[in-house]
C-alpha cells in the first residue's frame, strides 16, 4: 500500500484524451457564445468571438464540431456508463459523499453515479441542442421552420443550455478542485494507485486483476 | 433609424433605464380599410420615400405584389377576396406591415442591446447597426412582420417613418393615400376619429363595425378600422386576439435571470464547498495534481 502512489493506472488512452479536450474547448467557445445572447448581463462576452454577429455567426458551426466530437465520446464511453444497482445507492448518499465520507461508500466502478448521470444528461442535451440549434440557425435553416417550432426550439435551445452548463460548472468543479489527483487522469492518462483505490475502488481491483 | 434620441421608451437586451427625459405624444396610424381602393400609392410611397426596392416578382393571379413582406417591401396590401354573407362577395384590402405594438414581442426577444427602441411616442424602431441576424424578433412578432435581409442579414420593418415622424411629418404612406384611408396623428385623436368612421360604417350596414387596437399586446400605434371587426380574420388572417406567445414569455421572461442566478449559485456553491468541506485527498502519497 505505501508504494500505491507511485504505481500508476492507465485512464485514458491518447486518443480518449484528445477527444475530451476537443470537445471541452468547443464546449466552453459554446457556452460562453450561447450566453452572450442568452441575458443582457452575460452580452460582454459576445466581444470574446469579435461582437455580436461574428457570435451569431460562429456558434452554430462551433456547435455542429462539437457534435461531432461529442458523437466520439458517446461511442466510447456508452458502455461504462450503465446506471447499476450500487449507483442508486450512492445517489441516495450524496450527503456523504458532498462531505467526502468516502468510507461509507459503496465501492465505485469506472465512473461513480454522479459522472454517469453527467455522462446521460449530455447525452439528451447535446443532441437536443444539435437539433434545436439547426431549427434557429439564421441565415440557413431558420427561414425554413414554421413559427411554433421555431418559437419551441429557442426555448428548448436555452433550457437544454442552461441544464448542460450548470452540469459542466459540478463537472469542472470536481476535477479541477474537489477530487485531487483527477486532472492528471485527462491531461497524461494515468492515476495514482492510491487515487483508484480511494475513488473507484471497484475499477481499481478489475484493472489490478486484469493487468495480472 | 432614430433620429430622435432622447427619448425611448424601452431598448432590447437593456436592464437600465433609456434616455427618456422627454415624454412626446403617442401617436398612431388608422388605417380605414372601408376606403381603400388598393391602388398601392402607400406601398410606392413606403419604397421611395425609404429607398428600397423589390424584386419585380411574378404575378400569381391575384393583385398581391410582392407576395409577403420582404426586407424590401415594409407594407403590402393584401386582397381578400369573401363572403361574409351568402352571396354577397366582399373584396377586402388590408394593407399590412409592423402594428407598433405597445408591448412589441420583437423587443422582448432580441438579444442584442439597442438593435430595437420603442420611442416614448409608440413607435417601435429597429436599429440595423446594432442588428446581429439572429431571428429571433421573428419569433418574438406576433404579427410575422420582421424579415431579415438576405443581402447584409439584418433585420427590416416598417419604421412607421420615425425620421419623418421625429420632425413633425405624417409617414410617407399616409402622406401619399388617394382616398384618406391612412390617417397619422395622437393616438387619442385616431381612437376618437375611428369612433366617428364606425358610427358612419353601421350607419351604412356594416352592423359589427369597430376599431382594431388589439390590447392582447398593450394596442397597437397602427390601428385598422374594420368592417368585420368580430372576424378580424377575413382580412387576410389578421390574428383576433393576439398577443406575445407563452413559449417566447417563458423562453425571455422570468427564466432567463433566474437561470443566470442559479449559474451564478452553482459556481459560488462550488467555491463554497471548497473552502468549508475541502478538496478530497489521497493519503500516503506525495505526486498528487
Ligand atoms: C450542438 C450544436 C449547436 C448548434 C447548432 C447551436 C446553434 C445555436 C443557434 C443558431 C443559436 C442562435 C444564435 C446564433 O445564431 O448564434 C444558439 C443560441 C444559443 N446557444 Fe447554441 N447551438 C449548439 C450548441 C450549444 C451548446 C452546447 C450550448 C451550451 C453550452 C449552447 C448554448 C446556447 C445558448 C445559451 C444560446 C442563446 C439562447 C437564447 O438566447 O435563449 N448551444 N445556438
Ligand atoms: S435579428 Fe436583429 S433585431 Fe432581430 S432579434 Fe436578432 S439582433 Fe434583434
Amino acid at each position: 500500500m505505501a508504494k500505491s502512489s507511485s504505481v500508476l493506472i492507465k485512464r485514458y488512452t491518447a486518443s480518449d484524451r484528445f477527444n475530451h479536450w476537443f470537445v471541452a474547448i468547443t464546449f466552453i467557445l459554446l457556452a460562453l457564445s450561447g450566453l452572450a445572447l442568452f441575458h443582457p448581463a452575460f452580452f460582454f462576452l459576445t466581444h470574446l468571438l469579435g461582437g455580436g454577429t461574428w457570435t451569431r455567426i460562429l456558434h452554430p458551426f462551433i456547435g455542429v464540431v462539437m457534435f461531432a466530437g461529442f458523437a466520439g465520446m458517446m461511442l466510447r464511453f456508452w458502455k461504462l456508463n450503465y446506471i447499476t444497482d450500487n449507483d442508486r445507492k450512492w445517489m441516495k448518499q450524496i450527503v456523504d459523499v458532498l462531505a467526502n465520507r468516502h468510507e461509507k461508500l459503496l465501492p465505485v466502478g469506472h465512473y461513480n453515479a454522479g459522472q454517469k448521470y453527467l455522462f446521460w444528461t449530455m447525452v439528451v442535451c447535446i443532441p437536443l441542442l444539435l437539433i434545436t440549434g439547426v431549427l434557429m440557425w439564421q441565415p440557413y435553416f431558420a427561414p425554413l421552420v414554421p413559427i411554433v417550432v421555431a418559437r419551441l426550439a429557442v426555448l428548448l435551445h436555452a433550457v437544454a443550455a442552461f441544464v448542460i452548463i450548470a452540469g459542466i460548472i459540478v463537472h469542472i468543479y470536481a476535477g479541477t478542485m474537489w477530487v485531487k489527483g483527477s486532472m492528471r487522469a485527462m491531461t497524461r492518462g494515468t492515476v495514482t494507485h492510491a487515487w483508484a483505490k480511494h475513488h473507484h475502488a471497484a475499477w481499481c481491483d478489475e484493472v489490478s486483476k486484469r493487468d495480472k | 433609424m432614430a433620429l430622435q434620441t432622447l427619448d425611448i421608451q424601452r431598448r432590447s437586451a437593456t436592464t437600465t433605464p433609456s434616455p427618456s427625459v422627454r415624454q412626446t405624444t403617442e401617436v398612431a396610424k388608422l388605417i380605414d380599410i372601408s376606403k381603400c381602393i388598393g391602388c398601392k400609392a402607400c406601398q410606392t410611397a413606403c419604397m421611395e420615400w425609404n429607398d428600397i426596392r423589390d424584386e419585380v416578382g411574378s404575378n400569381a393571379g391575384t393583385y398581391d405584389n410582392p407576395r409577403d413582406l420582404t426586407e424590401n417591401s415594409w407594407t403590402v396590401m393584401r386582397y381578400s377576396e369573401v363572403e361574409v354573407e351568402q352571396g354577397k362577395l366582399e373584396w377586402l384590402i388590408r394593407k399590412d406591415g409592423c402594428m407598433h405594438c405597445a408591448d412589441p414581442g420583437c423587443l422582448k426577444a432580441c438579444p442584442s442591446p439597442g438593435a430595437i427602441i420603442q420611442h416614448s411616442n409608440g413607435i417601435v424602431d429597429f436599429q440595423q447597426e446594432h442588428c446581429i441576424g439572429c431571428g429571433y424578433c421573428i419569433a418574438g412578432c406576433p404579427f410575422n412582420v420582421p424579415r431579415i435581409s438576405k443581402k447584409d442579414n439584418k433585420a427590416y420593418k416598417c419604421t412607421l417613418c420615425s425620421d419623418r415622424v421625429g420632425v413633425g411629418m405624417e409617414p410617407a404612406c399616409v402622406k401619399t393615400c388617394p382616398t384618406g384611408a391612412i390617417v397619422f396623428g395622437s393616438k387619442e385623436d385616431m381612437i376618437q376619429h375611428a369612433e366617428e368612421r364606425v358610427v358612419d360604417l353601421k350607419e351604412r350596414g356594416y352592423g359589427k363595425a369597430g376599431l382594431y387596437d388589439p390590447q392582447g399586446v398593450g394596442g397597437t400605434h397602427v390601428m385598422y378600422v374594420l368592417q368585420h371587426a368580430d372576424q378580424p380574420e377575413l382580412y387576410h388572417g389578421l390574428p383576433k386576439d393576439p398577443a406575445i406567445s407563452p413559449m417566447v414569455s417563458l423562453w425571455k421572461g422570468v427564466t432567463k435571470p433566474l437561470m443566470s442566478l442559479a449559474l451564478g449559485v452553482v459556481a459560488l456553491a462550488g467555491f463554497f464547498h471548497f473552502v468549508t468541506v475541502g478538496p478530497t485527498e489521497t493519503h500516503d502519497e506525495e505526486e498528487e495534481v
